[in-house]
């Protein structure tokens, strides 16, 4: 795939009468974004925290585990991020991943069809329920708190009809392998996956080289940029971490299939939001829709995507959770559709819309998940969890506006 | 004898990237009317805020004396305690709430049980709106008044919190001439009584009127204070004040090359979106030829901005009939998309609703109405946009610390040129500019008349909506005026007069064509 070259610091053009670049120091480069530099400092915290209180919590295994166990969250987490950013919501994903998932068992495990078939149904399904809810979002104009509540008893009654409120499982095979399974042992290696190494260096090095870019077309633009010590000690710390991380997984069971579709997604829908048109125009109608109308942006088949979007994204977390559980039940992905908006939330997006980041929103995912499976893990009560989780919600919404306001100020 | 009801004494106020202010001196007398005049970004409103407690005690260095005592306010009911009420430059009304109860909002008339009074706060808001003299009802939505009459609901409001210095930012940029008047008669009225009043305008006309005194901003610091009763304070005097230099002309010189018929509108016919058979443009057909610029004069009210809406791809009201033409070529703009396509472009009147979304930067507003130019295939070009928007930053001289700011965070006169940014990068063949120097000083409004001319001296075409008639005046080729709905004549520049534009402005239906 090429990407176009928008940091490519060549053909830039020279500037005069403009100050020159300055650099920023620690504290300024802390306090830049506060928000984003807050929200990894207290997804750092978090994990530093249940290390402390249980020696297996950074155990290889239970890494592996929480990328497992909270994959399809950070998969609808990815689409809702695009849905809030355009000023809407969508409280029926959790009824979709439960339909989709039954889908592909019926024909899979009720009628013996081959892996892909389910799967292709399912995406099939997903992307027929985005349409509908587009369609009334966007052409119709009802706002989409209401259509997607409808749709979650919709989607809810559909699942109970389809599984004839039965459960349905095994999938067994390649579907399994889908959420289960593993790459490895291709470059060998004793103990130590040596393949999940490879890929993981790759994708530090070519963050390392990306970044490098984009900081000199920055100083080309006279941007304020970090100094150059403080920028090497961020990428080698950055490598530091995800080389650990791929150590920890390769000492496990290898690189799981998960988190390549998942890296994969997060890599895409990155580049969607901050570099197309599409994504753009997602931005404009959430930060004005009326100046975005006025400007010319084709507000109703934006808003009709999006949805179509979140759809199709549903559909594969629902895919990646049926394969988790190896079945279908009528009553799967309950409550998804609030995890997924909380983690958005928590990564920086505004209810007003025009505001979030995908990589927000999976570090909001992630702060869940380590605080679920942290707390699962010390064997702390269902309910405190819940308690838990809504007044870390809570506070991080308090912070970015007690932020705002200190910037007004 | 100086009796200082204010002293603001090295006022020094940064934000992330700019120093709004540094060590500015303000000095106020009791009982005058004090103007403060400088460029777009100068400081202006960043001054009143921090005297009005909107940027906290803290937040700033500096000191500030009331009646000689040192204050600290760190929110506007601090100010407000002591008599300081500020009306900012953007109203702050709730357009579906009544007057009375936006007069009281936040301060609520309470009896029996701590449940609001509606007789009380009826009845005092009729007596506040008695003393400005707007005979409506009190319970009459906001939203249902126009600008002037809204302006004056915010002195009022004013009024009803024991105002002893008062602030007024820009009080009458969105204003036609009889408002205005009627306001600044009013200000006087209020002075008389004993309040003090700072008002922040970029019309010098008004100011020389209205003020005792004037201080002038410039790039955050004092330049002076002139006394306007003094014998070399001219308009010309403050004008070299707040730019640096001498402006020799209020116009730039343009020898105009008009060229063949570029756009024409027939019969276009346009009723109220919501008031069924309401009529709001009725039967409105004019031309603008390459080269030329065309003015549209009219009251508020007259359906200047519904006509140039509805035409830019029908994005007001309900069209009903008419045609549009470009290059004598029947052209349909059913959407924003079409008419920009087609070569249109319209840049708002109202700049925080229509024309800007203030939370994102100076770099995507300017690009937003023509992302396909620095894109391809669906790929933005961020590099492209980046130079693009630096490009125009530049050449329309737009005060901002980088294209990557937030465009809510600059001044409004700078806005104003990110959005006229925006429809350029366009290169449209027809420019509607709704109102384009609302709120903009002296010196920006040259550059925009300078920008103006390059695009006609380019063989386009610009259609200029505005209240102020010395404008359109200064900078036309031919006149229409609008009144109801209809358009009641056409002047060529040279027998155009502001007298004779505001007879037919004020024209009666009957009597229309
Ligand atoms: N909240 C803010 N954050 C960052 N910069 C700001 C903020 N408010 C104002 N500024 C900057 O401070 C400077 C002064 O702005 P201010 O609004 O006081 O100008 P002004 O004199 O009122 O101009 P205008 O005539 O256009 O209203 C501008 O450069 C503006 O960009
Ligand atoms: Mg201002």
């Amino acid at each position: 795939m090429t990407t176009p070259s928008t940091l490519d610091a060549k053909d830039t053009v020279t500037q005069k009468e403009e100050p020159p670049a300055s650099t920023m120091n620690i504290r300024e480069l802390l306090t830049h974004n506060l928000r984003q530099s807050g929200i990894l400092v207290a997804f750092v915290a978090i994990v530093a925290l249940f290390s402390l209180l249980h020696p297996n919590f950074l155990s290889p295994g239970n890494i592996t585990n929480i990328v497992l166990q909270y994959s399809y969250i950070l998969i609808l987490a990815i689409g809702m991020i695009i849905v809030i950013i355009g000023g809407h919501i969508d409280l029926s994903v959790g009824s979709l991943v439960a339909l989709t998932g039954a889908t592909s068992a019926v024909l899979v495990v009720q009628n013996g069809m081959p892996w892909y078939v389910g799967a292709l149904a399912a995406l099939g399904v997903g992307i027929l329920a985005g349409m509908w809810q587009g369609f009334w979002v966007a052409y119709v104009g009802i706002p989409a708190f209401i259509v997607t509540l409808a749709g979650m008893l919709i989607f809810r009654g559909l699942t109970f009809l389809v599984l004839d409120n039965i459960s349905l499982s095994p999938f067994g095979g390649t579907y399994y392998e889908i959420a289960n399974g593993f790459q490895n042992g291709l470059f060998g290696g004793r103990g130590v996956d040596v393949f999940t190494l490879v890929i993981f260096a790759i994708g530090v090095a070519g963050y390392a080289v990306n970044s490098w870019r984009g900081r000199r077309a920055a100083i080309r633009y006279k941007q304020e940029v970090v100094g150059l010590p403080l920028f090497v000690l961020k990428i080698v710390l950055v490598a530091a971490v995800v080389m650990w991380f791929a150590y920890q997984l390769a000492t496990s069971r290898g690189l799981p299939n998960v988190l390549i579709l998942l890296a994969f997604l997060v890599l895409i829908y990155g580049l969607v939001t901050q570099r197309t048109v599409f994504g753009r125009n997602v931005y404009a109608i959430g930060g004005n829709l009326h100046a975005a109308q006025l400007s010319g942006v084709k507000v109703k088949k934006v808003n009709f995507l999006i949805f179509v979007n979140m759809g199709l994204l549903a559909a594969v977390a629902g895919i990646v959770y049926s394969s988790r559980m190896n079945g279908a039940q009528p009553g799967a992905g309950n409550m998804f559709e609030l995890d997924a908006i909380a983690a958005c939330f928590i990564g920086g997006a505004a209810v007003t819309g025009g505001v979030g980041r995908v990589t927000g929103a999976i570090i909001g995912g992630l702060i869940m998940a380590v605080m679920s499976n942290g707390m699962q893990l010390m064997g702390i009560d269902q309910s405190i969890q819940q308690v838990v989780k809504g007044m870390v919600l809570l506070l991080a919404v308090a912070f970015d506006v007690y932020n705002k306001r200190r910037a007004g100020n | 004898m100086t009796d200082s009801i204010l002293q603001m004494r090295d006022i020094t106020k940064t934000f992330p990237g700019v120093k709004a202010l540094q060590d500015v001196n303000l000095d106020v007398r009791r009982g005058e009317i004090h103007a403060i005049c400088g460029e777009n970004g100068a400081g202006k409103s960043t001054l009143m805020k921090v005297l009005s407690g909107v940027y906290s005690h803290g937040s700033y260095t500096g000191q500030i004396l009331l009646d000689g005592q040192e204050v600290r306010f760190s929110s506007i009911n601090d100010s407000e305690e002591q008599g300081v009420v500020i009306i900012h430059q953007e109203l702050a009304l709730v357009p579906h709430l009544s007057v009375a109860e936006n007069m009281f909002l936040g301060n609520e008339r309470r009896g029996r049980l701590g449940l609001i009074d509606w007789r009380q706060t009826n009845a005092d808001a009729a007596e506040l709106m008695a003393r400005v003299g707007l005979r409506e009802n009190p319970v009459t939505k906001i939203g249902h008044l126009g600008v002037g009459k809204q302006q004056l609901v915010e002195i009022a409001k004013a009024l009803s919190k024991d105002v002893r210095l008062l602030i007024l930012d820009e009080p009458t940029a969105a204003l036609n001439d009889t408002d205005s008047e009627h306001l600044l008669g009013l200000l006087r009225q209020l002075n008389a009584s004993g309040v003090t009043c700072i008002m922040i305008s970029h019309k010098l006309g008004e100011i020389a009127s209205i003020a005792d005194r004037t201080t002038i901003l410039r790039d955050g610091r004092t330049v002076e204070t002139l006394d306007m009763s003094g014998p070399d304070t001219t308009q010309d005097r403050i004008i070299r004040g707040m730019v640096g230099r001498d402006l020799e002309h209020r116009y730039p010189e343009r020898t105009p090359q008009v060229g063949e018929e570029l756009f024409r509108v027939e019969g276009w016919t346009v009723d109220h979106p919501s008031q069924t058979g309401r009529r709001v443009v009725e039967d409105a057909s004019f031309t603008v030829r390459a080269g030329e610029v065309v003015g549209i004069a009219g009251l508020m009210g007259a359906g200047r901005t519904e006509l140039a809406m509805s035409l830019f791809g029908r994005s007001w009201g309900h069209y009903v009939s008419g045609s549009t033409y470009l290059h004598g070529q029947q052209v349909r703009m059913r959407t924003v998309d079409e008419a920009i396509d087609a070569g249109l472009a319209y840049a708002t009147e109202d700049r925080k609703y229509y024309g800007l979304n203030l939370i994102d930067d100076v770099r995507h507003n300017t690009s937003a109405a023509a992302l396909d130019k620095v894109s391809r295939a669906g790929w933005v070009n961020g590099l492209e946009e980046l130079k693009v928007a630096n490009d125009f930053r530049r050449s329309l001289n737009t005060k901002t610390p980088s294209v990557l700011s937030p465009v809510g965070k600059l001044s409004g006169g700078n806005q104003q040129k990110v959005v006229l940014a925006k429809w350029l990068m366009t290169e449209p063949e027809v420019l509607i500019l709704d109102e384009p120097t609302r709120g903009i000083d002296v010196g920006a409004k040259f550059e925009i008349y300078t920008i103006i001319n390059r695009m006609v001296a380019e063989g386009k075409g610009v259609l200029v909506i505005s209240s102020e008639l010395p404008e359109l005046l200064g900078i036309c080729d031919r006149i229409y005026t609008l009144a109801s709905g209809r358009i009641t004549g056409e002047l060529p520049r040279a027998e155009a007069t502001q007298e004779r534009l505001m007879a037919l402005m004020t024209m009666e239906k009957e009597t229309a064509r």
